[in-house]
């Protein structure tokens, strides 16, 4: 086999030991208690290790004999458009209500793809406010205020 | 008949009028997500999980387990008309069902599918129903030991029937399965990995790490390189297969029944590999080998029972030991809990009417979607013109919705852009997200058993070893660990599954 490094084995494997890692960490503060009567410190603990372990398995077989695997290209605009839309979502629900939340949000993630015109971002946008305000408060009668305190109703 | 006893009380639930309706509800849905590429069976349920707590737990899990049977028959559609596989399952329906949609053949093909769905749902069904039974007795002779076992088994198994490095799977799993204990201790409720925040006592919803994983990270995946659709076929015709054809495809829907009944019990991608092993049997005993690859109508038949088929027997494990088989199972075993059922070997005779109500529906859900695809096939085709602009903003503000919907806590919605994120790097990584799930819903309960077996041993630990239930499991977990390893069978499994993509 020919040796070949692998940016996504090594980048994996790090992910699995630093989780695997804060968790081993994290358990040491609870109580392990014993075998007989095991604290809730001991099971993370176990599980922990052994996915740090694999991760460490997976960065040594990504520097000598890794996957070959395109990483390809990050939408980075996608990224930051979702993640800003969904965190909107969920910080302003409460507030600002339904409606409007939901329009900001449909209106944002539109915005991910790259080659969307604005008038069709707009028209998708309310016609999924619509569509959800019809579907989950009306239809499904979630509880969610339609118009938010924030907006002073 | 005991049998037809039980099946009488499934027919009178399933057939109520709003259980069919929801049965509809499913299918339809199913079909929907089966058919459009970039969405699939585990987001749409998760999406929908939360709706479905107000209704009755039976027409719940009905419509459910209808999406996801539903999304079987979908993909099929898209793999046969745009070669693009809906659903992982149908992409070895595209190698020959697109062919034919080139020849004009886009009809039998569809008909073949259809047809050969419907009598492998059929078959499978009497086959869950008579199985699931006499399964669910001897699971109840099952100790803490043997459930630990059985669930590591489970958890072995599904990486062993997984694409991609072996490894990778394993952390994923144990990355799922450490995930799982954010949230009190079951048995001293220490508050573990909360960071002092109230909303994380009750640990991650299962929801979110679904919606994110599958749904946000596919949609990172899909806008990484837009394209446009490729030329929809636009009228499909002569529908009903030639007596040519009919006679070729008997042999190939009952072989594939029977493949995709048995390989579907197993946990992780059970039809996935019995659509592909149904194909590797097709070609290796047919008389026409050089058509395949060029049209065989064999090659649509047989893949297409085998995973419809299997798609109806992963419910065995769910109901019987409480085992889920697949990302969607996971997801059931969450419905089933929301509404205050354990799934397990008590279901059948604590809810005789949900247990057989549900394998009612699944016949009567098979035959809605004959009637959904080929009379309907026009509506699908159409469908298939909407563009993905439109398609990922809903997919994105349903995800939202329906998660915070869960306890109305803003916490349940940042989690699936924690989940999505890192669910996106790991996919580009080469791991698969599938097992990080399974581990998540089963690391739980594997903790719960190891730490009981192990007060009911007093402390020994070679009470896994020592009861046989629990030594058999373990011997097979190990077998198939070492199976996953092995450079040979790897490179198999490479083979079989490098044609997916």
């Amino acid at each position: 086999m020919e040796r070949r490094r692998s940016f996504p084995d090594v980048l994996a494997g790090g992910i699995f030991i630093l989780i695997g890692g804060a968790f081993v960490v994290g358990s040491l503060g609870y109580e392990l208690g014993t075998p007989l009567r095991m604290g809730p410190g001991a099971f993370p603990l176990l599980v922990g290790a052994i996915a740090a372990a694999l991760g460490l398995a997976i960065v040594i077989k990504g520097l000598i004999a890794g996957e070959v695997i395109s990483f390809g290209p990050i939408p980075w605009r996608a990224v930051a458009v979702i993640v800003l839309a969904v965190l909107f979502f969920g910080f302003t629900v409460r507030g600002l209500g339904f409606v409007p939340t939901a329009a900001v949000t449909a209106l944002l993630t539109t915005l991910a793809s790259t080659r969307v015109r604005p008038l069709t971002a707009v028209a998708v946008a309310a016609g999924l406010t619509l569509a959800s305000t019809l579907i989950f408060v009306v239809g499904l009668q979630l509880r969610i205020p339609l118009w938010g305190p924030w907006l002073g109703f | 008949m005991e049998l037809l006893d039980n099946l009488a009380l499934g027919f009178s639930t399933a057939l109520l009028v709003q259980n069919v309706l929801y049965c509809f509800v499913g299918v339809l849905l199913g079909t929907a997500v089966g058919v459009l590429p970039g969405i699939g069976p585990t987001a749409t349920v998760a999406m929908l999980l939360p709706i479905t707590f107000n209704f009755e737990p039976v027409t719940a899990l009905i419509m459910l387990a209808g999406i996801y049977y539903g999304a079987q028959y979908g993909g099929s559609t898209t793999a046969i008309l745009i070669n693009l596989p809906g659903e992982s399952s149908a992409a070895v329906t595209a190698l020959d069902g697109h062919e034919m949609a080139r020849q004009g053949r886009a009809g039998a093909a569809l008909a073949a599918a259809a047809i050969g769905s419907f009598i492998a749902g059929t078959v499978a069904t009497v086959a869950l129903a008579v199985a699931a039974p006499p399964l669910a007795r001897v699971a109840l002779q099952f100790g803490a030991a043997d459930y630990f076992s059985l669930v590591l088994l489970g958890l072995i198994v599904s990486i062993a029937l997984a694409r991609g490095s072996a490894l990778k799977a394993l952390a994923m799993i144990a990355l799922g399965v450490l995930l799982g204990t954010v949230g009190q201790d079951i048995y001293t409720g220490t508050p573990r990995f909360v960071f002092d925040q109230r909303e994380l006592y009750g640990g991650i919803d299962f929801v979110s790490v679904a919606v994110g994983m599958f749904g946000v990270a596919e949609i990172l995946r899909n806008l990484e390189n837009e394209q446009t659709r490729t030329a929809v076929v636009s009228k499909v015709k002569n529908l009903w297969p030639t007596r040519e054809d009919r006679r070729r495809i008997v042999g190939p829907i009952l072989r594939g029944t029977g493949l995709g009944a048995a390989l579907g019990v197993l946990p992780g991608g059970g039809h996935v590999l019995a659509s592909f092993t149904s194909y590797a049997v097709e070609k290796r005993i047919s008389k026409r080998q050089q058509e395949f690859g060029r049209g065989a109508i064999e090659g649509v038949a047989g893949p297409e029972s085998a995973n419809n088929a299997a798609a109806q027997t992963s419910f065995i494990p769910l109901l019987t030991l409480g085992l889920p088989a697949h990302p969607v199972m996971a997801l059931m075993v969450g419905a089933f809990i929301v509404h205050g059922i354990t799934p397990g070997p008590n279901v059948i005779t604590d809810e005789p009417a949900l247990f057989w109500g549900l394998i009612a529906s699944m016949w009567i859900g098979n035959v809605l979607l004959v009637l959904l695809n080929l009379p309907l096939i026009g509506v699908w085709v159409r469908m298939l013109r909407i563009p993905y602009q439109v398609l990922f903003p809903m997919i994105i503000l349903f995800a939202a919705i329906g998660t915070y919907s869960l306890g109305f806590n803003a916490y349940d919605v940042y989690a699936i852009v924690f989940f999505g994120i890192l669910g996106y790097v790991l996919i580009k990584c080469g791991c698969e997200p599938a097992p990080l799930l399974l581990g998540f819903v089963l690391g739980p309960l594997l903790e719960e058993n190891l730490r009981r077996a192990l007060i009911i041993s007093r402390g020994d630990a070679s009470v896994f070893l020592t009861r046989p239930i629990s030594a058999v499991l373990l011997a097979l977990a190990v077998a198939a660990l070492v199976v996953a390893a092995l450079p040979t069978i790897r490179k198999r499994r490479e083979i079989m599954f490098a044609e997916e993509e």
